[in-house]
C-alpha cells in the first residue's frame, strides 16, 4: 500500500470534444492527512483535476489520458467510479443538486442504500454522522426547510458515511454568506482532524480558505501547475497576480503601504503575521496620507420607500416589516444580509413582482402603486443572479430586442436602440452570435443589456458576481461602474464583502425583515454587532489597522477604499 | 412549499401500514372499482372507504380542498354524459322506461338515471380511497414501496426524484416567470393564442435549459455516491410487514375477486334491475 | 429491458417534476371558457425526443399520475396511460434525431411534428377513449369528442412549444465554428 492517496505522474488530459488538452504534465502527490488548496482562475483546469480525482472523468466525461494517475496505489483507469467513490468523497458546489433524498436522514443514507447496507446498520450510521455534524434534530427536514450552510453539512455527511480517505470540496464557499462560509472552513478543518482523512479544497477565494491553515496550495493556470508550495511562500511570490487570483486584502494594503512581503512574516494568516516596527510605521503613514474623496454634490431623490411590509401566502411571519429606504439618483449601493432576511423580496416588491401589504413606493415623485410590473420595468430593471434563467432567445440581438418587441416598438427604432445598448455593453461586434457561444460573464452582460435597452433609470442586480473568479468579477463590476457613471442608479444584492468595499457607496443591511443599518460600507464592515447579525465577516483590513496601532479602524478601511478608487486602475 | 401528497402525520392503524401495503391495496381497490359496474359492490366499496377515514384519523376539513376539485369534475362529467348520450342507459340495460310521461331525445329514462347513479357511485368507490392514501402515506416511503412491489429500483428512484425536485422547479418557474413579465411577457387573454404560446415558451426555455444542466449535475452527484452500483439497493424508509399488512392486502384482494366473480355471474359488468 | 443509465433515470424524475409543475400550476387561458391549455405536452415531447421512448413514457406516466393525485379526483388511468403512450411514441419517432448534438434543422422539425401529430392522435383519439370505454363504459361519442378536442389542442401547443424548445436546446449546445466579429 502506498502512502499516497492520489498520485499524478506526468499526467495529461484532453476532452474528446476539444482540440487542445486541458491539463499538461501534472505531477502531484497527496498524502493521507494532508490539507491542500487548489486555486486558479476559471478555465485553468481545476475542475478537470477534481473530476479525475473522483472518477467522473473518464466515467461520465470522456477524453484521452496520458501519463499515470494512481489512487491508493492503483491505476485509476482500471477502477470503476464506485471503487473510487469509496476512497474519494466529493462535496459538490451545488448543494441542491447533491441533496437527492427527500429528507436529511434519507440523503445521509443514500450511499449506504446503494451499497445495500442493512436497515439497522444504516440507521445506526446515519444517527452517528448526523450527531457529528450537528444535524440530529433536522433528520426529518426537507431540503427546502434548510439553510445553505445546513445543506452543505448534509452533503458532507452524505460522503462521510462511506468512510472515505479523502474529502474533495468543489468551491465550498460559492453559495454561502460570509459567516456561513467561515463556519464551513471551520467544519472542514475539524473534519480533517477528526477523521484523519486528506482534504482537497478547490476554491479561488484564497483569503477565506486561509482562515484555517492548509499544508500546501497548488496554483494552476492554463492547464499547468504553476506552483506547489506553502501558503506563506506563495503569498510572498508574484505568482498569484500573474494568474489572476486575488490575494488577501490585508496583503494588498501592506503592499500599497510599501511593505515587502516575505515568507518569514507568515503572511498566510493575519493573526500570525509578523510586522516589524518599521512596517507598522509604513502602514500608519499610508493611512495618514490618503486623500479622501468627497462628493459634495447634493443628489436628487430617486426612489422613496415608506413603511413597506410584506407577508408571503401561508407564511406566519412577515418577510418585510416596515421597511423605509431612500435611494438617490446616481448612487451605487449594496443590499446585504443573510439568506431569507428579505433582500430579494424587497427588490421584488419594488419591481411589482410581489404586492406589498402596506406602505408606499415613490419613484421620482410618481406613486408606483399605479404601475404594472411591465411599466415599472421601464424605470427599475431587475437582473436575476443566474443569466441562464433569463435567456430565452438564440441570438444576442433578438434577446436584447425582446423587451422592446413585446412592447410593440417599431422595428427601426428597435434596431437603433438595441444597437446603442449593445455598444454600451461591448457586445455590438458579436450581435449576430448565438448566446451559447458566450462565457458566463458575457452572458451576464447580455442579460444586463436586455434590461438596459428599456432605458431604466435604476437597476437592481441580484448577486451580480456570484461564483465568478477575480477576472470575471472585475470585468462585470467595472462594467457596472461604467453604467453608473453614465447616470444609472445601481442597487446590488450581495454576499460579497469585496464587492461592497470596492464598489458600493453605501450599504443597507437587512436582518429578519428589518433594516438594521444604512451607512457606508467601511462603517458596516467594522461594526461588530451589525456584522454578526447580518452574517457578514469583519474585514481583515480592520484587524490589520488595529495590529498596526491605527486607532480608528473604520477610517483606515475608508482610506484604503479611497486609495484604491483613486490610484489603482483595474485592467478589464 | 406545496406538498403534493398532502401527507398528514398522525398515529393510526392506517398510518402504521407500510407504504407498500397501501400502494398494493390502492391498486387492487382501483382495479376492483374499475372492473365492476355492479351497484351493490360499488355501494359497499363507497361505504367501506368512508368508514376508513375515522380509522385513519383524517377529518373532512383535511381533504376539503381536494373534494372541491372532485365535485366540479364530477358534475361536469355527469352533465356531459347526459348531454352527449341521454339514452346510454337504455343501450346498457336493454330497456327503455320514460319517466313522468315525457318522451323525446332528452327525456329522462329510469335506465339513464340508474346508469348515471352508478357512474357517480363509481367516483365514490374510488376517490375517497385515493384521498385516504394521499393523506396517510409518507411521500418518502413511496419510492421504497414501489420497489417493494416489484418496480425496478431505477424507476422507483425516478419517482423519488420527481417528488424531491417538484418544489425546487416550482420555485424556479415562479422566479423566471416574474422576470419575464417585467420584460413584457404576458400570458393573459389579451394576446392571440399563438402569441400566448410563444410567451409561454420564452418562460419555458430558460426553465428547461437550466433543468438540463440540473439533470447533469444530479446524475453526477448520484454516481459519485454509488447509485447504480448493485442490482439491488436497500431503502432507509423501508419497513417490515406486520400482521395487519397481510390482512389488509387479503381484504383488498378479496374485493377484487368479488368484483371479477360478480362480473361473471351478472354476465356483464352491470347489475341489471330492469329485467 | 435494457438497464437505464443514471442520466436517463434523473431525466425521468426531473421531466416528471417539470410535467407536474407545468400541468398543475401554469394556466394559460384558452379560447374555450374554463379550460386551460396544457403546455406540458410540449415539454414531454422534448424530453422524449432527447432522452428516448422509455424516458418519455415514464416521465409522462409519473407526471400525469402526480397531477391526478394532487387534485384528489382519483387516478384516471385511461388518461395517465395515454400520456405515457404519447411519450413512448414520440420517443420512437424521434429516435433518429440528434438534438443533443446540436442538430435540429428543417428535416428535424418535420420529423418532430409529424411524429407529434401521429402520437397525439393515437394517444387521445385511440388509447384514452378506448380505455375510458373499457373501464367506465362511458358513452362512445362523448369520449371520442373529448379525445379529439384534447388532441387538437395538444397538437397546436406541441407544435409551438415543443418545436421552440427543441430549437433552443439544439442551439444552446456550443458548436465549434467560425464566429466572426462584425463592425
Amino acid at each position: 500500500m502506498s502512502d499516497y492517496i492520489i498520485e499524478f505522474k506526468n499526467f495529461g488530459f484532453k476532452y474528446r470534444a476539444q482540440a487542445e488538452p486541458t491539463l499538461y504534465n501534472i505531477d502531484l502527490k497527496i498524502k493521507k492527512g494532508e490539507k491542500i488548496l487548489i486555486a486558479g482562475p476559471s478555465g485553468c483546469g481545476k475542475s478537470t483535476l477534481a473530476g479525475l480525482m473522483n472518477g467522473l472523468i473518464p466515467f461520465s466525461y470522456k477524453g484521452e489520458m496520458t501519463g499515470s494517475l494512481l489512487i491508493n496505489g492503483k491505476e485509476s483507469r482500471e477502477m470503476s467510479i464506485f471503487d473510487i467513490s469509496h476512497i474519494v468523497g466529493t462535496v459538490l458546489q451545488d448543494s441542491d443538486a447533491q441533496f437527492v433524498g427527500m429528507t436529511v436522514a434519507e440523503d445521509l443514507a443514500f450511499a449506504l442504500e446503494n451499497d445495500c447496507v442493512s436497515l439497522n446498520e444504516m440507521k445506526e450510521r446515519v444517527k452517528e454522522v448526523a450527531n457529528i455534524l450537528d444535524l440530529g434534530t433536522l433528520k426529518k427536514h426537507a431540503p427546502g426547510e434548510l439553510s445553505g450552510g445546513q445543506k452543505q453539512r448534509v452533503s458532507v455527511g452524505g460522503v462521510m458515511v462511506s468512510d472515505v480517505d479523502l474529502f474533495l470540496f468543489d468551491e465550498p464557499l460559492a453559495n454561502l454568506d460570509p459567516k456561513t462560509g467561515k463556519q464551513a472552513i471551520e467544519l472542514i478543518d475539524d473534519l480533517q482532524k477528526k477523521t484523519g482523512a486528506a482534504v482537497v479544497i478547490i476554491e479561488h477565494r484564497l483569503e477565506d480558505v486561509l482562515y484555517r491553515p492548509v499544508d500546501r496550495v497548488i496554483l494552476l493556470n492554463e492547464g499547468r501547475i504553476v506552483s506547489d508550495t506553502t501558503p506563506d511562500e506563495l503569498l510572498s511570490s508574484k505568482n498569484l497576480e500573474m494568474c489572476g487570483v486575488r490575494e488577501p486584502l490585508y496583503l494588498s494594503a501592506l503592499k500599497y503601504a510599501g511593505v515587502t512581503i516575505d515568507p518569514s512574516m507568515h503572511p498566510a494568516s493575519l493573526s500570525d503575521l509578523v510586522l516589524s516596527a518599521q512596517d507598522k510605521d509604513k502602514v500608519r503613514l499610508f493611512y495618514s496620507q490618503v486623500q479622501n474623496i468627497k462628493d459634495p454634490s447634493v443628489k436628487e431623490e430617486m426612489l422613496e420607500v415608506k413603511d413597506i411590509s410584506f407577508t408571503y401566502e401561508k407564511a406566519e411571519k412577515r418577510t418585510l416589516n416596515d421597511i423605509s429606504v431612500l435611494v438617490k439618483k446616481g448612487e451605487m449601493l449594496a443590499i446585504v444580509g443573510t439568506n431569507g432576511a428579505g433582500k430579494s423580496t424587497f427588490s421584488k416588491v419594488i419591481c411589482g413582482m410581489e404586492k406589498e401589504d402596506g406602505g408606499e413606493i415613490f419613484f421620482l415623485g410618481q406613486n408606483f402603486a399605479d404601475l404594472s410590473i411591465k411599466e415599472r420595468a421601464e424605470h427599475v430593471g431587475y437582473v436575476m443572479q443566474n443569466p441562464n434563467q433569463m435567456i430565452s432567445k438564440v441570438l444576442i440581438f433578438d434577446e436584447v430586442a425582446m423587451g422592446l418587441r413585446l412592447r410593440g416598438v417599431p422595428e427601426e427604432e428597435i434596431k437603433e436602440r438595441v444597437e446603442k445598448a449593445l455598444k454600451i455593453c461591448g457586445l455590438y461586434k458579436m450581435r449576430n452570435w448565438p448566446i451559447s457561444a458566450l462565457s458566463y460573464g458575457q452572458k451576464k452582460r447580455v442579460t444586463i443589456c436586455s434590461i438596459l435597452v428599456l432605458e431604466p433609470e435604476m437597476m437592481i442586480l441580484d448577486e451580480p458576481t456570484a461564483g465568478q473568479d477575480y477576472r470575471n468579477y472585475t470585468a462585470i463590476m467595472e462594467f457596472l461602474k461604467v453604467l453608473n457613471e453614465r447616470g444609472i442608479t445601481i442597487v446590488m444584492i450581495t454576499h460579497d464583502m469585496h464587492l461592497m468595499l470596492e464598489y458600493a457607496d453605501r450599504s443597507i443591511v437587512f436582518s429578519n425583515g428589518e433594516i438594521i443599518a444604512d451607512k457606508s460600507c467601511a462603517e458596516v464592515l467594522t461594526d461588530k454587532e451589525t456584522v454578526e447579525r447580518a452574517s457578514l465577516k469583519e474585514t481583515s483590513l480592520y484587524h490589520l489597522a488595529l495590529k498596526c496601532g491605527v486607532q480608528d479602524g473604520t477610517a483606515f478601511v475608508q482610506n484604503f477604499i479611497d486609495y484604491e478608487r483613486g490610484n489603482v486602475r483595474r485592467n478589464v | 412549499m406545496y406538498n403534493i401528497f398532502n401527507y398528514i402525520e398522525k398515529r393510526s392503524p392506517i398510518h402504521d401500514l407500510t407504504g407498500a401495503t397501501k400502494l398494493l391495496c390502492l391498486l387492487l381497490w382501483s382495479l376492483a372499482a374499475m372492473t365492476t359496474y355492479d351497484t351493490r359492490l360499488l355501494a359497499v366499496l363507497s361505504v367501506f372507504a368512508l368508514v376508513l377515514f375515522p380509522i385513519g384519523k383524517i377529518k373532512a376539513k383535511d381533504v376539503s380542498f381536494m373534494i372541491g376539485f372532485t365535485v366540479v369534475f364530477l358534475v361536469l362529467n355527469t352533465v356531459l354524459v347526459y348531454l352527449f348520450s341521454p339514452h346510454h342507459g337504455t343501450e346498457v340495460y336493454g330497456t327503455c322506461t320514460y319517466l313522468w310521461g315525457l318522451s323525446g331525445h332528452f327525456a329522462p329514462t329510469a335506465e339513464q338515471l340508474f346508469y348515471q347513479l352508478n357512474y357517480i357511485l363509481k367516483y365514490f368507490a374510488t376517490i375517497p380511497f385515493v384521498l385516504l392514501f394521499v393523506c396517510t402515506t409518507n411521500p418518502s416511503e413511496f419510492a421504497a414501496s414501489l420497489n417493494r412491489i416489484g418496480v425496478s429500483y431505477s424507476v422507483s428512484y425516478s419517482v423519488a426524484l420527481a417528488l424531491r425536485y417538484i418544489p425546487d422547479i416550482q420555485k424556479q418557474y415562479h422566479e423566471i416567470s416574474q422576470a419575464s413579465q417585467a420584460r413584457g411577457v404576458e400570458l393573459s387573454k389579451k394576446a392571440s393564442l399563438i402569441n400566448r404560446l410563444r410567451s409561454a415558451s420564452s418562460i419555458l426555455i430558460p426553465l428547461i435549459l437550466s433543468s438540463m444542466d440540473r439533470i447533469d449535475v444530479i446524475s453526477n452527484a448520484m454516481q459519485l455516491r454509488c447509485f447504480g452500483k448493485n442490482k439491488k439497493r436497500t431503502w432507509y424508509m423501508a419497513r417490515d410487514f406486520k400482521p395487519l399488512d397481510y390482512i389488509s392486502i387479503i381484504v383488498c384482494l378479496l374485493l377484487f375477486v368479488t368484483s371479477l366473480v360478480l362480473t361473471h355471474l351478472n354476465g356483464s359488468r352491470f347489475y341489471n334491475p330492469f329485467i | 429491458m435494457k438497464k437505464l443509465s443514471v442520466k436517463t433515470i434523473v431525466a425521468i424524475g426531473v421531466g416528471a417534476a417539470l410535467f407536474f409543475v407545468l400541468g398543475r400550476f401554469v394556466a394559460i387561458p384558452s379560447p374555450v371558457p374554463n379550460t386551460n391549455i396544457c403546455i406540458q405536452y410540449g415539454l414531454l415531447s422534448f424530453i422524449a425526443a432527447v432522452f428516448g421512448p422509455i424516458a418519455g413514457a415514464l416521465a409522462g406516466l409519473i407526471g400525469h399520475f402526480f397531477i391526478d393525485f394532487s387534485y384528489g379526483w382519483g387516478v384516471w388511468w385511461s388518461w395517465v396511460i395515454a400520456s405515457a403512450v404519447f411519450g413512448l411514441l414520440m420517443g420512437i419517432f424521434c429516435r433518429k434525431l440528434k438534438i443533443d448534438e446540436g442538430e435540429f434543422g428543417k428535416s428535424g422539425i418535420i420529423t418532430f411534428n409529424v411524429g407529434q401529430i401521429i402520437s397525439h392522435l393515437v394517444a387521445w383519439v385511440v388509447v384514452a377513449p378506448v380505455l375510458d370505454i373499457l373501464m367506465f363504459q362511458e358513452p362512445v361519442n362523448k369520449v371520442f369528442l373529448q379525445g379529439l378536442t384534447g388532441a387538437a389542442i395538444n397538437i397546436v401547443t406541441t407544435a409551438v412549444v415543443g418545436t421552440l424548445l427543441c430549437i433552443a436546446y439544439s442551439k444552446a449546445i456550443p458548436k465549434k465554428g467560425s464566429l466572426k466579429e462584425e463592425d
